[in-house]
C-alpha cells in the first residue's frame, strides 16, 4: 500500500468522509429529539436542587451560583454519554468498517463531534433559565458559555476514548463515568477559574488559555488514541 | 542486543517465570520485613524529634515512601502497559493488572497516614490542596484501571485495555497535579531532591532504608500476585500441573478441579 497522505486528494477525501459521518450521525441524533430534552430538564432539575439545599437567601445563593450551575450542565452532558461504539459493534458496523480499509479516524471525528453539537450545545439551551433561577448576572453569560463548549468538546473526546475501551463490556455506561471523571478534572479546575475570575471582575485569560489548550490537544490525540484502541479490540 | 532481547523474553515466558520469580519473591518479602523492621526502628525510636512537628513528624516515615511509591507505581504500569501494547509480551500485562491494587493500597496508605498527621498539624484532616487532590484523583485513575480489568470476562482483552487507561492515565497525572497546584495549594515542598536534602542524616538514615523496603515489598507483592495470575490464566497447560506437582499436590489437585471446572 503507498501512503496515503501523499495522493494530493487525501486531504479532502478525508474531510468528505468526516462531515458524511458528521451528517449521518447527527442525523440518527436529532430523530429522537427527546434524547436531547431530557438532558436539559435534568440540569434545570440540579440547579432546582441546589436551591432547595442553599436555602433563599440570595447571599448565600450567589456564592456557590456560578458552581452551582456549572456542575448542573456537566453532570447533564456526563448523563447523556453513552456508548459511542456499542450499537456499532454490536450488529457488526465497526468489523465492517475495519474490513473496508477505510480510514478510521475521520469517522471517530465525526461520532465525537455529533455527540458534541447535539448533546453538549443542546444544553446551552437551559443557560438562560438557570441564569434566571440562580440569580447569576449576564454578564458572566460570555464565560459561561465559552467554557461550558470549550468542556463539552473535551469531554466528547474523553469519551470516544472511553466508548472504545469498554466497547465489549455490556455494563459500561457506569464504568466509563468511572474512567472520564478522573481524566476531566483539570477541564474542571479551568473552567471554574475562569468562572469565578470572572465573577470577581478579574483577568480570566490564563485559566481560559489552559482550558482551550487542554481541549485543542484532546481534539488531535483522542481519535487517534481512540483507534488505536478499537484496531486492537476488532482484532482480537 | 539480539541476545539480550531473546533473553528478557525467556525470562518473562510463563513457565521461565515461575521458576525464577519464586526465590526472588521470598528474598524480596524477607528483605523488606528487615529493612522495615530497621527502618521503623530508626525512625520512630532512634531519630531526633523535629524542633518544630515534635513527634508527628515521625510519620514521614511511612508517609513519603508510600507516596513515591504510589506515583512510580503507576509509572511502572504506564511502561509495563506500552511493552504489552508495543511488543505484545504477555506477562507485561500481568504485571500491569497486578501492579494497580498495589499502587492503590500505597495511594491509600499516603492518604490515611497524610490525614493523620493534618489533624495535628494543620489542624484539620482534609483540605483541598494541590498535593492531596492529586492524590485522591490518582486513586480514582488505580480504581479505574482495577475497575475495568475486572469487568471484562476475557482476562487478556481486559489485561490489555487496562494496559492502555494505564497509558492515558500517566499522561494526564502531571497535568492534574499542575492545574491543581495552579488552583491553591498548602502543602510543603519537597524536603529531599536528587541533589541534596535539607534533613539531618540523623532523620535522613531511616527514610532511606524505608524506601528501599517499600520498594522491596513491592516486588515481592507484584511476583506474588502475577505469580497468582499466572497459574490462573494457565491452568490446565502442562507446566502448571508440573510445576503444582512439584511445589505442593494439594494444590495441583485444586487446580485440576479449577481447569475441570471452567
Amino acid at each position: 500500500m503507498t501512503n496515503p497522505s501523499s495522493q494530493p486528494h487525501f486531504a479532502k477525501r478525508w474531510l468528505q468522509l468526516l462531515f458524511t459521518a458528521l451528517k449521518h450521525e447527527l442525523r440518527q441524533r436529532l430523530r429522537q429529539p427527546s434524547q436531547l430534552l431530557h438532558p436539559i430538564g435534568f440540569a434545570v432539575l440540579v440547579a432546582l436542587l441546589f436551591g432547595f439545599a442553599v436555602g433563599p437567601q440570595p447571599e448565600k445563593l450567589s456564592l456557590v451560583a456560578p458552581a452551582a450551575l456549572f456542575i448542573a450542565l456537566l453532570l447533564a452532558n456526563f448523563l447523556s454519554m453513552e456508548l459511542l461504539f456499542a450499537s456499532d459493534f454490536e450488529d457488526g458496523t465497526l468489523d465492517a468498517l475495519a474490513a473496508s480499509g477505510r480510514e478510521l479516524v475521520p469517522l471517530l471525528y465525526g461520532k465525537a463531534l455529533a455527540f458534541w453539537l447535539a448533546q453538549g450545545l443542546s444544553l446551552l439551551l437551559a443557560l438562560p433559565l438557570l441564569m434566571i433561577l440562580l440569580k447569576l448576572s449576564a454578564a458572566l453569560a460570555p464565560t459561561l458559555i465559552f467554557t461550558f463548549v470549550m468542556v463539552s468538546l473535551g469531554l466528547s473526546f474523553l469519551g470516544l476514548i472511553g466508548s472504545a475501551l469498554t466497547v465489549r463490556l455490556r455494563a459500561g455506561a457506569m464504568l466509563l463515568m468511572l474512567l472520564i471523571l478522573p481524566q476531566a478534572v483539570p477541564l474542571l479546575i479551568f473552567s471554574l477559574g475562569a468562572i469565578n475570575a470572572a465573577q470577581l471582575g478579574e483577568s480570566n485569560a490564563a485559566p481560559l488559555l489552559y482550558l482551550s489548550a487542554i481541549t485543542l490537544a484532546l481534539f488531535v490525540l483522542a481519535p487517534l488514541a481512540a483507534k488505536g484502541v478499537l484496531s486492537q479490540e476488532i482484532n482480537d | 542486543m539480539n541476545k539480550l532481547w531473546l533473553y528478557l523474553n525467556q525470562l518473562g515466558s510463563p513457565p521461565n517465570f515461575w521458576h525464577w520469580s519464586g526465590p526472588w519473591m521470598r528474598c524480596s518479602f524477607l528483605l523488606a520485613l528487615v529493612l522495615s523492621v530497621i527502618g521503623l526502628y530508626g525512625g520512630l525510636v532512634l531519630a531526633p524529634m523535629d524542633y518544630l512537628q515534635g513527634e508527628t513528624f515521625r510519620i514521614i516515615y511511612i508517609h513519603v515512601p508510600a507516596a513515591v511509591s504510589s506515583m512510580s507505581i503507576f509509572v511502572f504500569m504506564a511502561i509495563q502497559g506500552a511493552a504489552a501494547i508495543i511488543w505484545r509480551i504477555k506477562i507485561c500485562e500481568i504485571f500491569v493488572v497486578c501492579a494497580a491494587p498495589i499502587g492503590a493500597m500505597f495511594t491509600v496508605v499516603t492518604l490515611v497516614t497524610g490525614m493523620l498527621w493534618g489533624k495535628p498539624t494543620w489542624g484539620t484532616y482534609w483540605t483541598w490542596d494541590a498535593r492531596l487532590t492529586s492524590e485522591l484523583v490518582l486513586l480514582f485513575l488505580y480504581l479505574g484501571v482495577i475497575a475495568l480489568y475486572q469487568s471484562y470476562s476475557d482476562l487478556r482483552a481486559g489485561a490489555r485495555a487496562a494496559s492502555v487507561l494505564a497509558i492515558i492515565g500517566v499522561v494526564n497525572v502531571p497535568i492534574i497535579h499542575y492545574s491543581v497546584q495552579w488552583w491553591s495549594t498548602l502543602h510543603q515542598g519537597e524536603t529531599i531532591t536528587l541533589t541534596g536534602s535539607k534533613m539531618h542524616a540523623s532523620m535522613l538514615w531511616p527514610l532511606l532504608v524505608m524506601f528501599i523496603a517499600s520498594k522491596l515489598y513491592f516486588l515481592g507483592s507484584l511476583l506474588l500476585r502475577t505469580r497468582v495470575t499466572l497459574i490462573q490464566q494457565e491452568s490446565g497447560k502442562a507446566w502448571v500441573r508440573q510445576a503444582l506437582a512439584v511445589e505442593a499436590p494439594i494444590a495441583a489437585n485444586k487446580a485440576k478441579h479449577l481447569s475441570a471446572n471452567s
